[in-house]
């Protein structure tokens, strides 16, 4: 397998603290990732760095090969990056369908784009598919800020299938949905999986990770601490050292 | 939705037609030089709502682009030798033209800050305009401008300027419907409701918003234009006037700001009230006390403005009606699941 988004060496600091140092992660193309690690330990970060919501201070980031350090989120979206976010992001006064069809990539020159009316009947099947993909399509016209904060989470990732990214980076996707909706979700992942998406997941969730993830990257500190299938990683003393406490590190 | 279509193009029929023949019927010079300066105001607080209600940035210095079509047009005549006469209003789409060149220098640089810092720019941008005017030689300084006066019947005088303005001002509606629909308006919402998240899937945020700043500041230059051609002389104060922005904003939160007619239908209520009053107790200032009062209120009682909540009571009543329907159906072993879409859809 081939390696499809990578980061390399990545230090970022926000003035004198150093969130990320030398970290550096590959996600190879058609596996689902998972990236763990205690609070803090700058997992967020680095997702805002490979999606271009962070510039780093040194590192590089590779997708497919070429580097995107330093590229705008748009840019970085429009190559087929999706990412999305810890805490739920919609446009809440926007209908939920109106909330896919503002990511359905679409290059026309900015006079098309204020004639032509949002939305043409392919983009508008291929937004409910994605609804009923992850059974909301009952919902399609009520607004995004009715919905609960589990089906808040599917939109989310609705919104980015419309525009088929190669690569999706989902930051915490369990956090606050019931249980029922995390079998629903994991279920969704492995079938985009099994169709050929790569996937990075934050997860805090460890049920959800090790049962997911075909290979697991602990960080620590800002620093890769292990990387490797779930079992080598559950099995690793540094992990749990990370986790509960060990030596002088004190997370808790 | 087939149903309420034609409804919606049976009123905005009726609009235009009252708005052709208002001048015919109420032909009082008093009653349409208040007619000319509601029209120009329904432009003014339509355009801005195209940038600042569907973006959510909170422009107030768009008098900025008001004063630069107002001087733009009176410099032109001035110095191209235009006759008075219909003549001049060739200038107006000159005029609209140049306040959206001078929108893209400062929009670029407010559009650098967010919120807060966003709308305290804009409001520097309209001083320092002020002081321009006030100060440099080719704009009169402080003694302003006057254009060319045509030599026009005072009783249909005031009439060529409405009908300038009330084509101004169907175009302008026109185009901030064709915004809202579009994708380009998907967009703005989208940046109005999350900026951050709006990038994160593709939408060229700088791009869009800068766009929609030009666009709204080109039919204020054009209704600038003609309120200097109209008033027959332009001073700093009242080109660049800091009441000008505080009125389109409060215009457009009382109407429904991001909605189409919302600004429309508050620039006709507040702007003909303030003329009205002006004419009738001669102190011009009065309507502040008015302003604010009914600001107070509609934040009070309508926080989204006249046509949302409307909006919203209509919808309320029909859902009423829709759920006696859907009993009526369930008794005779309706279909429940096919009602629950419909309902979903509206």
């Amino acid at each position: 397998m081939s390696t499809l988004i990578e980061a390399e060496g990545i230090c970022k600091s926000f003035g004198g603290l150093q969130a990320l140092s030398e970290c550096s992660l590959t996600v190879p193309e058609g596996s689902i990732a998972g990236l763990i690690g205690p609070n803090g330990s700058g997992k967020t970060t680095l997702f805002n760095v490979m999606t271009g919501y962070e510039r780093p201070t040194s590192g590089e980031i590779r997708f497919d090969g070429a580097s995107i350090t330093g590229a705008t989120p748009e840019k970085v979206f429009g190559l087929g990056v999706g990412r999305t976010f810890q805490i739920t992001r919609l446009f809440f006064r926007l209908t939920v369908l109106e909330n896919i069809l503002v990511a359905t990539q679409r290059h026309e020159g900015w006079f098309r784009s204020v004639v032509r009316r949002a939305g043409s009947a392919a983009e508008r099947d291929r937004a409910l598919e994605m609804l009923e993909f992850v059974g909301l399509e009952q919902l399609a016209n009520s607004p995004a800020g009715n919905l609960s904060y589990g089906q808040r989470k599917l939109l989310e990732l609705a919104s980015l299938l419309v525009a088929d990214p190669a690569v999706l980076l989902l930051d915490e996707p369990t956090a606050g949905v019931n249980p029922v909706l995390i079998e629903q979700l994991s279920e969704r992942i492995r079938e985009l999986n099994r169709a050929g998406k790569t996937f990075l997941v934050v997860e805090h969730n460890m049920e959800f990770v090790m049962g997911l993830c075909h290979e697991v990257t602990v960080l620590h500190q800002g620093r890769t601490l292990v990387s490797g299938t779930p079992e080598e990683v559950r099995a690793n003393p540094a992990v749990l050292d990370a986790y509960l406490g060990g030596g002088d590190d004190d997370d808790f | 939705m087939t149903a309420r279509l034609p409804v919606r193009a049976l009123l905005v029929a009726i609009a235009i037609v009252i708005l052709g023949v208002f001048p015919i019927v109420f032909s009082n010079p008093t009653t349409t030089s208040i007619a000319v300066f509601t029209v120009i105001y329904m432009v003014a607080a339509s355009s801005w709502n195209m940038f600042s209600g569907y973006s959510g940035y909170i422009a107030l210095g768009h008098a900025v682009y008001f004063g630069v079509g107002a001087y733009a047009l009176t410099l032109l005549a001035n110095h191209l030798g235009f006759a008075a006469g219909w003549g001049v209003f060739a200038l107006v789409p000159v005029a609209g033209i140049i306040a959206g060149l001078i929108a893209i220098p400062t929009g670029l640089i407010a559009l650098r800050a967010r919120r807060h810092t966003f709308v305290v720019i804009t409001i520097a941008f309209m001083f320092i305009f002020q002081l321009a005017a006030s100060n440099f030689a080719f704009t009169g300084g402080s003694s302003g401008l006057q254009p060319p006066t045509p030599l026009w019947s005072a009783t249909s005088y005031n009439d060529h300027f409405y009908y300038v303005a009330a084509v101004i001002l169907v175009a302008t509606v026109a185009l901030s419907w064709l915004v809202r629909r579009s994708r380009f308006g998907l967009q703005l919402f989208a940046i109005r409701d999350d900026e951050e998240r709006a990038r994160g899937l593709g939408v060229r945020v700088g791009r869009v918003k800068l766009s929609a700043f030009v666009l709204s500041a080109i039919p204020i230059g054009m209704v600038g234009g003609v309120y200097a051609y109209f008033l027959g002389q332009i001073f700093p104060q009242f080109a660049f006037d800091p009441l000008f922005d505080l009125s389109i904003a409060l215009m457009a939160f009382i109407g429904g700001l991001g909605t189409v007619w919302g600004p429309v239908l508050g620039a006709l209520v507040l702007e003909s009230l303030q003329q009205y009053f002006t004419v009738q107790s001669g102190a011009s200032q009065v309507y502040l006390i008015i302003y604010g009062g009914l600001f107070l209120a509609v934040i009070l009682l309508l926080p989204r403005g006249l046509i949302p909540s409307v909006e919203d009571l209509i919808r309320r009543w029909r859902t009423r009606g829709a759920a006696q329907d859907r009993a009526r159906e369930d008794g005779e072993g309706g279909r429940t699941g096919d009602v629950v879409k419909a309902a979903g859809a509206r």
